[in-house]
């Protein structure tokens, strides 16, 4: 479901939420990565930051966009808007789609784990809002990158994992036929993840999913992303790092003391 | 005529005879293809006397070879619970207790105070003979309580890591230990305290794209795996062998992303070096 193929996107999402969006390009070091958007748009009148990756529908589209897997230009592309945001304190939101960075070698030779890693960091401190949606597909550091947030939304028919069902049944199970297996083991659904304590809340979907009605699920998540933002904006920017420190701090705590 | 046929169907396999038992005395060096005897290469830290190729070398070792006696091992009790009741090809349970079993350690880590010259410091160090050095719930954790310790007795903090990555039995708890580590990090980066990060042969995945490129200083030894997605993942998405070199530390130097590539006899002099530099003026 995550993966259906008419479901909408993080961009179709932006743009039945947003107005007046204006994207921003480049990362200031090497290029623009396609697989990557961000922009300055408005949230029910107000200034914020939207930040998302890119799929593509068409199969050239795709190709161009790398089937929505950014290099390290694309998140250095989303850092740099982040920063800007927290320049002039305006909320940031991502919305997340992808199955994982891209694993290829120019992403290798420019630092992709540096990129990431900085993103991790950087948002773990940046002074302003930031609600990450998880709308489809939550695949491993690549979406953590863009998910360190004071609110982590998922759709109720996301997924959010550290490895792809197709990588762990070739890696863990050898054996690729095995991803059926691998996807109930590694409990990657919005349920289990929440379960986990991973993430915040969970948005419903229409009945089936919301690709049988984009603009009800729209309509639902637009209403979460408003709450939350108010929740936040109650804070100040001290206690708003506070809470990011201690939930991110204090979170998936599986251990016990050996006796 | 059955020239070719094998009439009695026996085919008699004596590879037991061509093998010569040494009893572990020698080992043959991956670098130079030349046998060296065993405890040649102890005396020389692990590295090849005749090629220079670095082996891996167990955490207990790393600590041993960096902190003066009397230092002290801490934060060792922490244990998994299996968060995912995780079974692959063998449960995880058991997997866990094989790895305690032949490693002597609860997981993955160790976490050390000591002394190295004249610097107290924090050390953190990755057991990569410990389900691949994976970081699960419980690496995570102890690596953030060495985070931690170095904020609050204000004293440099080394993460010396050894790693396959997050791992995956844990699922997406596994992932979150790269939030984790990485926001406790902002504290000490606040502070001022420094923060170097070692990453030795091989340290991928997960534990690069959180603290390992996060240090002040972010080095390496010759030749170490270092990378974000492993080799064999690269070669299927891009199906064509990878260049020879390619993600080894001398690569990712050349290519801006570590600072040093220090051989393992000059790291604890290093280590000294940078850390007098990071001393409050």
């Amino acid at each position: 479901m995550a993966r259906h193929p008419q479901r909408p996107y993080p961009m179709d999402f932006i743009q039945a939420l947003f107005t007046d969006f204006s994207e921003i390009h480049g990362d200031r070091a090497f290029g623009d990565d396609p697989a990557m958007a961000a922009g300055m748009a408005r949230f029910h009148g107000e200034e914020v930051m939207v930040i998302c990756n890119l799929k593509g529908r068409t199969l050239k589209e795709r190709m161009l966009r790398k089937f929505g897997s950014p290099d390290p230009e694309g998140y250095r592309k989303a850092l740099r808007a982040m920063k800007l945001a927290e320049k002039f304190s305006r909320p940031v939101f991502t919305f997340i789609d992808l199955a994982g960075a891209n694993p290829g070698l120019g992403a290798e030779e420019r630092g992709q784990a540096e990129a990431i890693a900085r993103n991790l960091i950087e948002m773990a401190r940046l002074r302003v809002p930031i609600i990450a949606t998880i709308t489809g597909e939550g695949g491993s550091g690549g979406a953590l990158a863009l998910a360190v947030a004071d609110r982590v939304l998922m759709l109720e028919n996301a997924m959010y994992s550290v490895i792809s069902p197709e990588g762990a049944a070739s890696i863990m199970w050898k054996d690729a036929a095995k991803k059926q297996k691998a996807a109930e083991a590694l409990k990657y659904t919005a349920d289990d993840v929440q379960r986990l304590g991973c993430v915040d809340e969970i948005v419903a979907e229409p009945e089936g999913g919301s690709q049988n009605d984009p603009a009800y699920s729209v309509s639902i998540l637009n209403d979460r992303l408003e709450a939350n933002l108010a929740q936040l904006r109650a804070l100040s920017v001290d206690d708003l790092l506070a809470q990011r420190y201690g939930k991110f701090r204090n979170m998936a705590q599986f251990f016990e003391v050996a006796s | 005529m059955s020239w070719f046929k094998r009439e009695d169907n026996e085919i008699i396999n004596d590879d037991t005879e061509k093998t010569v038992r040494t009893e572990g005395l020698w080992i043959k060096c991956e670098g130079c293809r030349q046998i060296i005897w065993k405890a040649d290469l102890e005396a020389n830290l692990q590295v090849c006397p005749k090629c220079g190729k670095h082996f891996r070398l167990d955490a207990r070792s790393r600590i041993n070879l960096l902190l003066e006696p009397g230092y002290q091992l801490v934060d060792l009790d922490l244990r998994s619970t299996d968060p995912l009741n995780f079974t692959d090809l063998k449960s995880y349970s058991s997997r866990l207790q094989a790895a305690r079993r032949k490693t002597n350690l609860n997981d993955a880590i160790i976490n050390a105070i000591g002394q190295m010259g004249p610097h107290r410091v924090v050390l953190s160090v990755m057991e990569y003979g410990f389900i691949g050095g994976s970081m699960g719930s419980v690496v995570g954790e102890t690596i953030a309580r060495a985070v931690d310790r170095a904020y609050e007795m204000k004293t440099p903090l080394i993460i010396i890591s050894a790693s396959g990555g997050a791992r995956m039995m844990e699922g997406i708890a596994s992932l979150m230990q790269l939030a984790k580590v990485s926001t406790a990090l902002t504290r000490l980066d606040a502070e001022k305290i420094p923060f170097i990060s070692l990453m030795t042969d091989p340290t991928t995945g997960g534990v690069t794209a959180s603290f390992a490129m996060l240090g002040d200083l972010n080095i390496s030894e010759p030749g170490a795996l270092i990378g974000f997605a492993g080799p064999r993942v690269i070669e299927q998405t891009i199906r064509q062998k990878l260049p020879e070199g390619f993600q080894r530390a001398e690569f990712l130097l050349e290519h801006g992303f570590l600072d040093a590539v220090v051989p393992r006899r000059e790291l604890k002099d290093y280590l000294i070096r940078a850390l007098s530099f990071m001393q409050p003026a």
